[in-house]
């Protein structure tokens, strides 16, 4: 990506943020922006640099190169200034078990200086927000992981972040708690607060973020809405196709021409195309005959799949 | 400071839920072992050819060796499980580093609960002290700081260590090869000078060594300025090369 000027009204503001762990290049060299009121993704699989990325923007993590400004400010030089105005929901539950849920909210509020009256009305209320009210006095480690991701979030809340940093905020929960986890943070959004998240389900990307880049060994390799990704880097509709498992020799060639492009996994055969049902029709006219067949729209998986030429989750 | 005062909010919190236990142990401790060893020994002792040590009786000379011993127990136990588990297993200090908090604040709020807690020992472990009439100086009283200071001499280097283990092995092994032997044969039950030369040698470089010295000659008379300056000097270096380490350490757990 070519370097843009630099954008003072950005919120986050990076060139070529590079982050090193030795000889492992965990971040390298990359650029982006994110504007106020934004609701902004990290795409990509375990490893490909997300979290160390949002370590940096966390200012608890210094980079090893690059420039990073954080609401117009360096973590270098501002990193409890900056920490006082953010919200961090770590990937791994930092929870304090040896307080409860109540406390976990109180002393974590007190960290950011709040007075005690306005540490207890918080406290209220933001348990109120994740539905957590009943568990006030519970301690933590009885609550199931949905309950702990929305204490989580609960306490990245208290002193009223203006950027809200999640690492992979429903990785490990059940559909259910997951969706419950996305409305807390649609209401949020809808508030105003800016958020970024890192996450490996393209779902989550789609219903959240506003725009995103896609990460890679440690490289943006694309960035743009949702939208304007699957259009630019896939077709409107993916043919999915099932074959059985000695088939594939007997396909050879067969299925050339039918789709703009054919990407074939382990399990199945994909065929991005504009029109699903006619490339079925086509498939038929040769008289290739699959165990199933699924007509889908595209999606960020397979933007990414394009993209990298892996799959996001194996 | 403000940032330091938040992270001892923190403990007090925690501290909430298990300060009951700490104090009744802090009681029995010095009581089990007055009537064990002091009465116990003591009579023994007071009947053989020795009959006082310092001139004082035998339960008057291990009181306050056992006072400094106790600190360093203490600090042992404070600065060994509950560091490594703040420093790793919990997350409590990424947690704490996640807001405007510092590692300044982290190390500052450990030093500080630390001197609370041992103080806390230290003061109940000399009012028993006092109800076992073992106490023969007006300066008396000093003894619990001297014996905080001993504390906080060990711990500070094992904080140092703590912070940056994933594991408690190491723990175990300190327990067996310095804290035990250091209060068998530190001085707590016997004067270091029935040792063989290298051993006192080695018992002068410890820092119980020198927490009984002075402890001891605050309670049972006979403190000099000199020889108290000596001893606060090797503790002092001990705190100091500790709460650097420890912050050396902290600095490379946390923020990578």
């Amino acid at each position: 990506m070519a370097a843009t000027p630099t954008r003072p009204d950005a919120l986050i503001h990076a060139r070529g943020l590079t982050k090193r762990f030795g000889n492992l290049v965990a971040v390298d060299a990359v650029d982006f922006d994110v504007d106020r009121g934004e609701a902004f993704g990290f795409l990509g699989p375990n490893g490909a640099g997300k979290t160390s990325t949002m370590r940096m923007i966390g200012c608890v993590s210094p980079a090893s190169g690059g420039i990073l400004r954080v609401l117009g400010m360096d973590p270098f030089v501002d990193g409890p200034r900056i920490r006082a105005r953010l919200g961090v929901v770590p990937q791994a539950d930092t929870l304090d078990r040896e307080l409860r849920v109540e406390e976990n909210l109180l002393t974590y509020a007190r960290y950011f200086d709040l007075p005690w009256p306005i540490a207890r009305q918080r406290t209220r209320e933001l348990l109120e927000f994740v539905q957590l009210s009943d568990r006030a006095q519970s301690d933590v480690e009885p609550l199931s992981g949905g309950m702990r991701r929305r204490l989580s979030i609960a306490r990245a809340l208290i002193n009223e972040p203006e950027l809200l940093l999640l690492d992979e905020p429903t990785t490990g929960l059940d559909p259910q708690a997951r969706h419950l986890v996305w409305d807390r943070l649609y209401r949020l959004k809808q508030r105003g607060v800016t958020i970024i998240l890192t996450t490996h389900y393209m779902e989550e990307a789609e219903q959240l973020c506003d725009r995103l880049v896609v990460m890679d060994k440690a490289r943006i390799v694309a960035e743009g809405s949702p939208r304007s990704l699957i259009d630019h880097y896939s077709s409107r509709e993916v043919l999915e196709l099932r074959f059985p498992s000695d088939a594939a020799p007997a396909l050879d060639g067969k299925l050339d021409g039918v789709a703009d492009r054919m990407e074939v996994l382990p399990d199945r055969v994909l065929l991005y195309t504009q029109d699903g049902d006619r490339a079925v029709a086509a498939l038929h006219e040769r008289g290739v005959h699959p165990d199933s067949t699924l007509v889908r729209r595209s999606s960020l998986e397979d933007v990414f799949l394009r993209l990298t030429g892996r799959q996001l989750i194996e | 400071m403000k940032g330091i005062l938040r992270v001892l909010e923190h403990h007090l919190w925690v501290y909430r839920r298990t300060w009951r236990g700490t104090v009744f142990v802090s009681f029995l401790f010095p009581i089990l072992y007055l009537l064990a060893m002091g009465i116990g020994l003591g009579s023994l002792i007071s009947h053989g050819p020795t009959r006082t040590l310092d001139g004082v009786p035998y339960i008057s000379f291990i009181a306050p060796g056992l006072l400094a011993a106790t600190t360093m127990q203490t600090a042992f136990s404070e600065t060994t499980y509950p560091i490594m588990n703040r420093a790793y297993w919990l997350r409590t200090y990424d947690t704490m580093l996640a807001t405007p908090l510092q590692i300044r604040d982290l190390l500052g709020g450990e030093i500080i609960w630390l001197i609370f807690r041992l103080t806390q020992v230290a003061a109940i472990f000399f009012l028993v002290m006092v109800a076992f009439r073992t106490v023969h100086s007006p300066l008396a009283p000093l003894s619990i700081l001297a014996a905080t200071f001993t504390g906080l001499a060990f711990g500070m280097p094992v904080m140092a260590y703590a912070a940056g283990q994933r594991r408690d092995t190491g723990f175990s092994v300190i327990g067996r090869f310095i804290v035990t032997p250091l209060f068998v044969l530190g001085g707590t039950f016997f004067p270091i000078d029935r040792l063989p030369i290298a051993a006192q040698d080695v018992a002068w470089l410890t820092p119980l060594y020198h927490g009984i010295a002075l402890s001891r000659d605050l309670t049972v008379g006979g403190a000099s300025a000199p020889a108290s300056l000596i001893h606060l000097a090797v503790l002092a270096a001990y705190v100091l090369i500790g709460v650097g380490a420890a912050h050396l350490t902290l600095r490379r757990t946390l923020s990578q």
